[in-house]
């Protein structure tokens, strides 16, 4: 992909569902160096009163930014990246996992041929982060 | 327990060098399911102008967030780590990191307060290279939950 020449505020990025299973959040535990048990142990994440295991937020925040890299085309591209972690992605001991919902919109035209993007994250219909922002460099 | 605003401000000792490795951004850029060429053909970065190949976006905390620790390890920060929960988190890239580079962070205590019984704790990671080239800014907000 990559961004359209006629970017302007409201251009929407294409909408990407992805599913997150238990053996998703061990590989992302080991490539990112965070064990924390609440991302595979279900004893540990209940005895902290979570309703089971959850997504690590930075897993969801890598999976938003491919939302954006995808459409951007060169990772290279995104400058600053934020977001505000919200409510927990409950991720069940089956193999359909859950499901994140990324949607996202031009939010701002910036100098420096830079643009911002606003994103939506959501899983099982309620949003899991807020204020998530990307500003990526056009050339 | 409170934090202590003088606390805004403290910086901490540089890390040791952290040097980033093709098989660690291609196991990465597996794990978080992202195709593109770039984490895994050095030609492929090359001709996107980069001179090796280059690390996914959220990468960065793979270096960042252990160098933060330092925050929670200092006997002066009264934290709770099990209590702690990631609330916000922000990257500044002035490059993509890449593979080769070999990274020192520093780490700097940007905010302290405590809200509602809640202590909020905002570290920033600077991230630059061992001859102090500027890489990535990563800020994280840490929220120890109050006992309730």
């Amino acid at each position: 992909m990559s961004i359209p020449a006629d970017v302007a505020v409201g251009t929407e990025l294409p909408q990407q569902v992805y599913r997150v299973t238990r053996a998703d959040l061990v590989r992302y535990a080991g490539a990112s160096g965070d064990f924390n048990p609440i991302h595979w142990n279900d004893r540990v994440a209940t005895a902290v009163g979570l309703p089971g295991v959850i997504a690590h937020g930075m897993f969801t925040m890598a999976l938003a930014g491919r939302a954006v890299t995808d459409w951007t085309g060169d990772p290279g591209a995104l400058v600053e990246y934020q977001v505000r972690f919200g409510r927990p992605v409950v991720v069940p001991d089956d193999d359909a996992g859950a499901e994140i919902t990324v949607s996202g919109r031009v939010g701002a035209l910036l100098d420096d041929d830079r643009i911002r993007v606003d994103l939506a994250v959501t899983s099982d219909g309620e949003k899991v982060l807020s204020l998530a922002r990307a500003t990526v460099r056009l050339t | 327990m409170a934090l202590d605003r003088d606390l805004v401000g403290r910086s901490y000792p540089p890390s040791a060098v952290y040097e980033v490795g093709r098989a660690k951004i291609a196991e990465f850029a597996a794990a978080i399911g992202d195709g593109s060429p770039l984490y895994r053909d050095a030609e492929a970065a090359r001709a996107a102008g980069h001179p090796d190949v280059i690390a996914p976006p959220t990468f960065a905390i793979a270096v960042s967030l252990e160098a933060a620790m330092v925050v929670l390890d200092d006997p002066d920060v009264a934290i709770d780590y099990s209590r702690v929960v990631h609330g916000e988190q922000k990257f500044a890239h002035h490059r993509p990191i890449r593979a080769g580079d070999r990274l020192v962070a520093t780490t700097t205590i940007d905010a302290a307060r405590t809200v509602a019984g809640n202590d909020l704790l905002t570290a920033r990671v600077d991230l630059t290279t061992e001859d102090g080239e500027a890489v990535c800014t990563a800020t994280s907000m840490l929220v120890a939950r109050g006992e309730t």
